[in-house]
């Protein structure tokens, strides 16, 4: 059906549409991770209740998620170029990616942070924890398989948006479907190209869950 | 005895809650001792304010005025950090056991003693010996949730013991065992109290649990504290009306259509449980009596606890009777308005 040539480029297509997400989904964990972890220690109830410090994060995390993905990379194209050299490329595309997600992954921190049991959490004060082991040993640890999921949520999420930095030449499979399926009118790349986007997501959801399964042990 | 050494002081504190257009005062000027080694129940109806007495023993809650002393140190003037050094030597268990879920129960009576840096060979060596005192060796792999109720309290008991505590908090501990699983946690606690000799404090609504296992109560009434004494002394001659409404608990609503307003009240503290007394004095009298209430326990062939009882509209007969329960050393209190 395709030639050599376009086989090849799909298959390096999909290795670089890998490299963006798992690379910025990586960098926006280093970034939200601890955002949301502060988000729930700084709230009303929280450990550390810090109403300046909640606020100013609850109002940039909100700011950066109205912001549409394609206009945020337009945007902060002077800084992208700043950090890496150059404003196209996959390599690029990276520092718009992880600064779109890392606000979103903070909300999805702190909401499965808050699952868990606040008994749990008094438990361990009542028995001197520190609010690192707090943090360290029952937030994060008892939230994990919720953590997980929202983890793959946040994979495919951004696997979408690196798709769609194929429109300024972000390079990967995006990449190739906006310039073979919508300049040349070749179709039926763009349909292998989406085939392989929903195999992607497929596969990532499909080890997420496994994990996530595997770990939780809050059933029987 | 020698005047035992005081554990736990409460030195008139007060704790209220703001709301958006209220107040709430969970406590008022509440003054506590404890001794050591005392098995202390505080037993309040819900929203009495216990839950929040029982978490200013531990700081989780601050007072809003007043101090807390253990062992004569007032945790109001410690540092964070002294205060968390103050709470390994506090336990606490809790109605909903509050074990982390995603652990092993052995990982689960490891965490204090993660949280103090033991090692973690000799962390789960000690952790194995918590589970052989509350008869749970089996399940050291096992997680929180493949335990039933009672086996998760005996867990956080055990995780309670890790740090070898001097006080253990009971809030609400067995408000969600069903009675036979009570029974079996209330005498691990005594056995606990007895063998290591921790204090232990005991918050409940159920009169039944202060009955098995405290030395001394307390009643906590809408924030104040109402009375204070022995177990014995409380409730075989309650003086206020919250401690009255408690021992005689559920009474208004049942009995309110009887006819008879004469019920008497008797205790019993010396009779040998062989003896049917209320059956002698009826065959004795002649004459039928109404048992509003029985809560008697046999405790060493003596019979212990209360009785209410609605005796007949005949004045000689009703007086006869008491008469009679009085000659068989039995406390006989009549009761004026027990019936409405």
């Amino acid at each position: 059906m395709f030639s050599n040539e376009i086989i090849s480029m799909l298959v390096e297509g999909t290795w670089v549409t890998l490299y963006m997400t798992l690379t910025s989904t990586f960098f926006a964990y280093i970034l939200g991770l601890p955002l949301g972890i502060t988000l729930v220690l700084t709230r009303k109830d929280g450990l550390r209740p810090n109403q300046f410090i909640y606020k100013i994060i609850d109002v940039v995390v909100n700011i950066v998620r109205s912001v549409p993905f394609l206009i945020l990379l337009i945007l902060i194209i002077p800084f992208t170029r700043a950090l890496v050299g150059k404003s196209y490329g996959p390599t690029a595309t990276i520092v718009p990616l992880t600064i779109a997600a890392a606000p979103f992954i903070a909300r999805l921190v702190e909401s499965s942070l808050l699952e868990v049991d606040q008994g749990v959490i008094e438990a361990a004060q009542s028995m001197g924890a520190s609010t690192w082991h707090i943090v360290w040993k029952v937030l994060l640890a008892e939230a994990r398989t919720s953590l997980i999921i929202n983890a793959t949520i946040a994979l495919a999420t951004i696997l979408g948006y690196s798709a769609m930095s194929g429109t300024v030449g972000g390079g990967g499979l995006g990449d190739i479907a906006i310039r073979y399926g919508y300049y040349r009118y070749e179709t039926d790349i763009m349909f292998a190209t989406v085939i392989l986007l929903i195999l992607l997501v497929q596969i990532m959801q499909y080890i997420g869950t496994k994990v996530a399964k595997k770990i939780d042990k809050r059933y029987r | 005895m020698a005047i035992q050494e005081i554990m736990i002081k409460v030195e008139d504190i007060s704790k209220s809650f703001e709301s958006k257009d209220a107040t709430v005062n969970a406590l008022n000027h509440v003054n506590l001792e404890i001794h050591k080694g005392e098995i202390y129940g505080v037993i309040g109806m819900s929203g009495a304010g216990k839950s929040t007495l029982v978490r200013c023993l531990n700081l989780l809650e601050k007072p809003t005025s007043g101090n807390v002393y253990i062992e004569g140190k007032n945790l109001m003037q410690l540092s964070e950090k002294e205060l968390r050094e103050v709470r390994t030597h506090i336990a606490m268990i809790f109605q909903h056991f509050n074990l982390l879920m995603q652990r092993t129960v052995l990982d689960n009576i490891c965490f204090p003693l993660e949280i103090v840096g033991m090692k973690k060979k000799e962390a789960r060596e000690k952790a194995k010996e918590l589970l052989k005192i509350v008869d749970l060796e089996e399940k050291a792999k096992a997680y929180p949730a493949q335990l039933s109720g009672g086996q998760k309290q005996r867990v956080a008991i055990a995780r309670a013991l890790a740090m070898d505590p001097k006080i253990l908090l009971c809030d609400e501990a067995t408000s969600a065992l069903d009675p036979t699983t009570t029974k079996s946690i209330l005498a691990l606690l005594k056995k606990i109290n007895r063998e290591f000799g921790i204090t232990i404090v005991i918050i409940t609504h159920e009169m039944t649990v202060v009955q098995e296992i405290c030395s001394h109560v307390a009643i906590i009434d809408h924030g104040d504290l109402a009375e204070t004494g022995t177990v014995e002394d409380v409730f075989s001659h309650p003086k206020t009306k919250a401690a009255k409404k408690l021992v005689f608990q559920g009474e208004d609503k049942e009995y309110s259509e009887l006819s008879s307003k004469r019920c008497v009240r008797i205790v019993f503290k010396e009779n040998p449980s062989a003896e049917p007394v209320i059956g002698n004095m009826i065959l004795e009298c002649k004459a039928p009596v109404n048992i509003l209430q029985a809560d008697t326990k046999d405790i060493g062939g003596i019979a212990h606890g209360q009785m209410i009882l609605q005796l007949p509209d005949d004045e000689i007969i009703a007086n006869r009777m008491i008469a009679y329960l009085q000659e068989r050393k039995l406390e006989v209190e009549v009761l004026e308005d027990y019936v409405q």
